[in-house]
């Protein structure tokens, strides 16, 4: 019902045939620091973040000139080269750069630029920075492969570049075992999702006999209902793994052990968001299957409020910000689920969310690096006056997850929330539960962080971030602040041509669902101050029977359900095999050797070496065969 | 004269032949002993083709001589050298070729 509104791509022309560069030189970059070894210690950090500039640099030209041309000649095809031809199948490396992924590309090179100048001030004392910026780098390129695709073969290749690169940065500290384990966790369940996107591939292949955006776009229209519901719940299967949606969501909270400016750059601009990215794009195949596209609002709901929940009750300050990026990807997931009235709301919560969660995230590092590197938040307390610009960008970041009003989350969640409640009542208040929590879990966090009375730990001097730290905190902070009202009235029509047309009216003035989620907002701030905010935090964190309380603290036993369901069986499995394989397998193959050995040892007593014994043993064979022989006449 | 007879003599000459091959230790012997085999089977070899009448038997006897004279060539001469180095025809002296 959409389609007639997308515009075929045109041929890249000017500017746009440098798209390529975008991916190139942080790739290169990522390669040279990693393979000119200690060589390029000095200067590697910058030569890193050079590289993330260029291809913002490039991002926002190709932006300005797209913002020129007449709509039907916005999205753009670059056809790099061809990839590999078999038998009928012709898959090309062709960049596309549309509404849509040349938002995506502005926010990972932009929030990636932010992040790696952060670094520089937050890494300088790590002796493997320059490794971590080459991370960092193959991160940033892997990411773009990923949204720049016209196909799906070469998004794939960026989908596994970014779970490759979050494998290396979440276990960056692999010294530390804890963290070596989070890596391998992260790596474990995205495969789980990948097999999602590999099977949704195959299902196109066979179907479509191509992957590319445009024929899967253009057939699944024409899809019998069975395969379209396989391949949106396959493609959902893949969104659940990278994006950390309910049932793949425990690597996300263990992912924090990893340097604090990779929990940024994976939560607000890069991997978390492939997944939303990848259900708006394939929109189309949503749109034929209401079976899938009903599983993804579900999904979204249930991460939605399952993130909001453990981030209640957690006292790692980032394993709060952890379980809050499930829960507004869970937003995400839910608008874009929703169908024509949620893409473009989905993508605007993705970019205002990319900007805040950075900055809050960043905000996070800020602190840890004044407090020895102390997560725990029940340490923390009074640190307003002690780290000003910290604590004033952090709260212009909670102010927009929040969604207090005229933020840049005010919009994008209402938005969101109000489109929820058009598609099913239910829904509507789930979402509107989900913003009363968040409203909840934030407030917590900035009492006991930055109100209070101090509970610093004994030789702890707080003090504020250099200001290679602070600079991309403050950018981060306006766009927390603006970016909401930058881009309200714009994004609809700007992403009309890439994700479908779905007129809903924007207005400053709340709507009355709007004014709903302000009170159950307010309700949620409320509810924190009482419980935080009026008597003192108890340094540990105290008991409690409260099963809420509990299963938030344990993480909803994330780890015991998979555990009992897939790690214990599968343990059960490998040992079994181990077992047969040794019991089983081994011991016959010994088996016969031995046998063979103890043949030839009896056979080599035969080998005398006197002549007559030779003879003798002549003589025998030729009397059996004529025996043989004559007995054979006879009978 | 019955034709079997020859083929009598003929298995008997070889039973002898097969025999002093097996008891007797000296190589000179022992080579003797297989000659006398080989002519068993010459004998044989000849009766039969008279029994049927071609010359197939005839011609395969043939061959066997030929053999046979290159075989003394060849086994005599290393007789001959194993007596040079070892002082002995003894064929059970001589095992070292074994594994």
């Amino acid at each position: 019902m959409l389609l007639e509104t997308l515009a075929e791509p045109v041929a890249a022309t000017g500017m746009f045939t440098l798209a390529w560069t975008m991916i190139a030189v942080p790739l290169v970059m990522a390669g040279l620091l990693l393979l000119a070894g200690k060589l390029t210690d000095r200067w590697g950090h910058l030569a890193a973040t050079a590289a993330v500039l260029w291809s913002f640099a490039i991002a926002a030209c190709l932006f300005g000139e797209q913002l020129m041309r007449p709509a039907a000649e916005r999205a753009v095809e670059n056809h790099v080269y061809t990839w590999f031809t078999v038998g009928p199948w012709n898959f090309e490396v062709t960049l596309l750069i549309d509404q849509l992924s040349i938002l995506f590309a502005l926010l990972i090179t932009g929030v990636g630029s932010l992040i790696h100048v952060y670094s520089i001030g937050y890494m300088a004392h790590d002796d493997r920075r320059r490794r971590f910026f080459a991370y960092l780098n193959l991160f940033i390129a892997a990411m773009l492969i990923l949204v720049l695709a016209n196909n799906y073969i070469v998004l794939f290749l960026g989908w596994e570049g970014v779970g490759l690169a979050s494998y290396l940065l979440i276990s960056f500290w692999q010294h530390k075992p804890t963290a070596a384990a989070a890596g391998t966790k992260a790596f474990v369940m995205n495969r789980v999702g990948d097999l999602g996107l590999l099977m949704a591939m195959g299902t196109m292949l066979a179907m479509f006999g191509s992957t590319s955006f445009a024929d899967v776009n253009a057939g699944a229209a024409q899809l019998q209902p069975f395969w379209a519901t396989a391949m949106g719940l396959f493609l959902l299967l893949a969104a659940c793994g990278k994006s950390a949606q309910v049932p793949l969501q425990a690597w996300l909270l263990d992912a924090m052990e990893g340097p604090t400016p990779v929990s940024a750059l994976i939560h607000a601009a890069t991997m978390v968001t492939a997944g939303v990215y990848l259900v708006v794009r394939s929109h189309a195949v949503f749109e034929a299957a209401p079976t899938a596209q009903l599983a993804v609002v579900v999904v979204g709901t249930v991460t939605l409020l399952a993130g909001a929940w453990i981030g209640t009750s957690q006292d790692d300050i980032k394993k709060v910000l952890a379980g809050s990026t499930m829960s507004q990807i869970g937003y995400m997931m839910l608008a874009a689920g929703i169908g024509p009235a949620g893409y473009a709301f989905a993508i605007f919560h993705l970019l205002t969310h990319g900007f805040f969660k950075a900055n809050m995230f960043l905000g996070a590092g800020s602190v840890m690096h004044g407090m020895n590197d102390d997560v725990n938040m029940r340490h923390y307390g009074g640190l307003s006056k002690a780290m000003r610009v910290t604590f004033l960008t952090f709260a212009m970041g909670y102010l927009a997850i929040i969604g207090f009003p005229f933020f840049a989350g005010y919009f994008s969640k209402d938005h969101i929330i109000e489109a929820a409640f058009a598609d099913n009542f239910f829904i509507g208040l789930c979402a509107l539960i989900g913003a009363g929590v968040t409203a909840f879990y934030m407030t917590r966090l900035m009492l006991m962080t930055f109100f209070g009375e101090k509970r610093w730990l004994k030789g702890v001097h707080p003090h504020e971030s250099p200001k290679v730290m602070t600079i991309p905190l403050i950018i981060l902070a306006l766009f927390s602040i603006f970016a909401g009202l930058l881009m309200n009235w714009w994004i609809q029509t700007w992403l009309e041509p890439a994700v479908g047309n779905h007129a809903h009216e924007v207005s400053l003035i709340p709507t009355p669902v709007g004014l709903a989620t302000l009170l159950v907002v307010a309700l949620g701030v409320a509810g924190a101050w009482m419980v935080f905010g009026r008597k003192p935090i108890p340094a540990t964190a105290p008991q409690t029977s409260n099963p809420i309380t509990i299963a938030g603290r344990n993480v909803l036993f994330g780890d015991q359900v998979n555990n009992f369901l897939f790690v214990g069986p599968t343990k059960v499995v490998a040992r079994t095999a181990d077992a047969a394989d040794a019991q089983g397998i081994d011991k016959a193959v010994d088996g016969a050797g031995h046998a063979f050995a103890g043949l030839s040892t009896q056979l080599r007593r035969l080998q005398t070496g006197y002549t007559r014994n030779y003879a003798l043993t002549m003589l025998w064979g030729v009397l059996i065969v004529g025996a043989v022989l004559i007995l054979g006449q006879l009978g | 004269m019955n034709p079997e007879n020859y083929l009598i003599l003929a298995a008997l000459l070889f039973a002898i032949g097969a025999v002093g091959v097996l008891v007797r230790r000296n190589a000179l012997i022992a080579f003797l002993c297989v000659e006398l085999m080989l002519n068993a089977c010459n004998l044989a070899l000849v009766a039969g083709s008279h029994i049927t009448g071609g010359l197939d038997g005839q011609v395969a006897s043939f061959f066997v001589m030929v053999v046979a004279a290159s075989e003394v060539v060849v086994g005599l001469a290393i007789i001959v050298s194993i007596y040079k180095t070892r002082r002995s025809t003894s064929v059970d002296d001589a095992n070292l070729l074994k594994l």
